[in-house]
């Protein structure tokens, strides 16, 4: 009968999908789930915060701030805007072994490399070795991207430019005579930057490519002079370079200067009095900045950082606290079972 | 009126063309309130809810980076993350959540109509939801912002190199922002089916996808400028802290929201939280399904006259016969129809009245006042 089978054509699927009653799971914020949780959740959370707080606190870390603005710093007279190759002598001690490896880290305050226009401040085709870059910088990299006399500046941009270049030899002073500690400037940068991101031009000798090029403003040395004594820390590639342009997140920051690790000091560095001859070349004091060197060792989480270990114990501990709170509510006024 | 219901017969389709919805019976308009409306106002603000929330989050994080970055308007997340976020790793889990979610099946819908209540008095979206919304997103905002600047700060790798790098930090910031909004859904999501989980997990591992093809050697080959994040997923997302950190922030975002919906449920359970009590509990032990009886429809239907195309009841209708009582007395060519729920018929006969019978006449004194039982039955030989 042609009505019935028109009926049937009208008819919507009766499948799950298009009826909405596909299988599901529903679950309830029911209290055998919650309270439980947050047990367990919190005390997981206060062992993590356990073995956090006590690995930051067997952390050493030793901070020397040398902007030398109070009168009585030794790198007083270095902070004043006029003077040029200023050198400066830290002395301080160390009380009992400070354990390896020792990480070398120079660290700088109010210094805001997250600053939108000075972090876009880069021509990343440039720093991978692009010769074409060479000669027509990136838009990005302007003002730093001519000079006056309208030739190129390689590297370009803010951020190559305002490039750290204070440096430091350590000294042990054993019966009041000096011996140098060795400090291994290898492997300081990631692995990727070094040999992925960063390429030189693939020109020899190196200095040709940079023909017809000047070098940043601010630069004592070109690019290509960076380290004459090794090839392979020459040029983009030299990792105190790669450290500085790995621009930090946050105003205070530090950055990994030298490791010590060699010989005498694979152990740390011994208890005894220590000085730092610095070449203060880097001015911070025009905008309220402040330099520091750091000593740290390292452990599985990374540097000294309490906040995190405290933080999981505070929230391990709400957790153990809320959970009571919910059990004694629920235990008085579940809700009546009545509609 | 909120919609515009047309019931589409014999009368022609103006009424299907010019509303809303449109069915054939009106006993489906129960179904469509009851049911479909209802699911359709939870799940809409559901959505918005949850929209507007993974929104603010992702913004007001800005906002406290900018104390932290001279107002400069850095993002604190990648771009590309930033145009994918909406795109593709949030979009198929709200979606999944806005077609597929329920709160009760449509038999308890059906047996407690009271549920249909919070839909009127505008419970679940109004001015003082929408601010709820917005303080959670501020919260969730400072501790997806402050979680991992502490976190991050004067901190390195385990290898004594650099953590702290603006592009480190976007990363973490990122996935953290990524976990706590997945895990807020989840919270907000009451009805999983297969597509729904598939659509959740599917966007965290399309993140995580995505991320690592992004921030690869490959890509930056082929073009430094566009995608400067080299490196970075494989240098960072393999330090504990890190993860410590993703899984603090993630915890920390939720676990309020979880704590106050719990002692809400306890203290003040709304009419749906008892209600999926009840089908939790029904469905423990399932009870026998009510006996409903039939309810014989003797009397509903005073007048055919919606259902016919033929000349119609029109003059039935005007003339008010179908008001008043025949006298019982009558005898010729008068059936007592019982019953006229069954044999419906769209021409009109099943009423037992024909338009083809009687003269209509304006006042006929004996006919009664009720149904239409009293007409004549015409046996047609046609049908």
């Amino acid at each position: 009968m042609v009505k019935e089978e028109k009926e049937i054509a009208n008819r919507p699927d009766n499948t799950a999908f298009t009826q909405q009653r596909l299988p599901a799971w529903q679950p309830m914020l029911s209290a055998g789930i919650v309270i439980p949780g947050f047990v367990l959740i919190g005390l997981a959370f206060i062992g993590i915060g356990v073995a956090l707080f006590v690995t930051s606190r067997s952390i050493t870390v030793l901070e020397i701030d040398y902007t030398g603005i109070e009168k009585d710093s030794p790198c007083y007279k270095c902070s004043d805007s006029d003077a040029k190759n200023c050198v400066c002598n830290l002395v301080f001690s160390i009380d009992s072994l400070f354990e390896g490896p020792v990480f070398f880290y120079y660290g700088l305050s109010n210094y805001f490399q997250n600053y939108r226009k000075y972090a876009a401040s880069r021509d990343d085709e440039q720093l991978s070795g692009d010769l074409d870059a060479f000669t027509a910088p990136s838009d990005s990299c302007s003002p730093y991207n001519y000079n006056s006399n309208d030739k190129p500046i390689v590297p370009c941009g803010a951020i190559a430019n305002s490039m750290f270049n204070d440096t430091f030899v350590l000294y042990r002073v054993v019966n009041g005579a000096k011996q140098l500690v060795p400090l291994d400037g290898k492997g300081i940068a990631w692995w990727t930057d070094y040999n992925v991101k960063f390429r030189n031009p693939s020109v020899t000798p190196l200095k040709n490519a940079f023909n017809n090029t000047v070098k940043p403003i601010f630069w004592p040395k070109p690019a290509y002079q960076l380290d004459t004594s090794d090839p392979a820390n020459n040029g983009f590639i030299n990792q105190d370079f790669l450290v500085w342009m790995r621009r930090a997140a946050l105003p205070d920051f530090r950055k990994l200067y030298r490791r010590i690790t060699d010989g005498d000091y694979a152990k740390g560095l011994p208890a005894g009095n220590y000085s730092l001859t610095i070449a203060y070349n880097y001015p911070v004091v025009s905008f309220d900045g402040r330099k520091k060197v750091v000593f740290s060792n390292v452990s599985w989480m990374g540097g000294k950082n309490e906040f995190l270990g405290i933080a999981y114990l505070v929230v391990g501990s709400l957790c153990v606290l809320m959970s009571m709170v919910m059990l004694i509510v629920y235990a008085k006024f579940k809700f009546p079972e009545e509609d | 009126a909120h919609i515009g219901v047309g019931i589409s017969g014999q009368e022609g389709m103006q009424a299907v063309l010019s509303s809303d919805y449109s069915f054939a019976q009106f006993r489906f308009l129960q179904r469509l309130l009851l049911v479909h409306g209802r699911w359709s106002y939870l799940r809409m603000c559901k959505f918005l809810r949850y929209f507007f929330y993974k929104n603010f989050t992702f913004t007001f994080v800005h906002f406290w980076f900018a104390f932290f970055c001279g107002f400069s308007a850095q993002t604190v997340y990648d771009e590309w993350f930033i145009t994918l976020y909406n795109l593709v790793y949030t979009a198929l889990p709200v979606l999944g959540m806005s077609l597929f979610d329920q709160d009760v099946n449509d038999v308890w819908s059906f047996q407690q109509p009271q549920l249909y209540v919070p839909g009127q008095l505008n419970l679940y979206f109004s001015k003082k939801a929408f601010f709820k919304c917005a303080l959670h997103s501020c919260y969730s905002s400072m501790v997806l912002f402050f979680i991992p600047y502490a976190a991050m700060h004067d901190t390195v790798r385990g290898d004594g190199k650099d953590v702290a790098d603006y592009q480190s930090f976007a990363l973490l910031t990122q996935t953290c922002l990524l976990f706590a909004v997945t895990i807020q859904l989840c919270l907000e999501m009451s009805y999983w089916t297969a597509v729904n989980t598939f659509f959740v997990l599917g966007s965290l591992v399309m993140y995580f996808a995505v991320t690592f093809t992004m921030y690869s050697n490959g890509m930056f080959l082929m073009s430094p400028s566009a995608f400067p994040f080299i490196g970075t997923a494989r240098n960072s997302l393999n330090q504990p802290n890190i993860w410590l950190t993703i899984l603090l922030t993630s915890i920390l975002c939720v676990l309020p929201v979880v704590t106050y919906r719990f002692l809400f449920i306890q203290l003040c359970p709304t009419i749906n939280d008892k209600i999926m009590f009840k089908v939790r509990q029904a469905k423990a032990s399932p009870a026998p399904p009510p006996r409903r009886t039939r309810i014989r429809r003797t009397s509903s239907r005073r007048s055919g006259y919606a259902f016919s195309h033929a000349q119609g009841y029109g003059d039935l209708v005007t003339s008010g016969r179908f008001l008043r009582r025949p006298a019982l007395s009558r005898s010729s060519g008068l059936t007592n129809a019982g019953r006229t729920t069954t044999g419906f018929s769209p021409m009109g006969r099943s009423a037992g009245y024909s338009p083809t019978g009687r003269p209509q006449n304006a006042k006929v004194s004996d006919v009664e006042v009720t149904s239409l039982q009293m007409y004549r039955t015409i046996t047609d030989p046609s049908l």
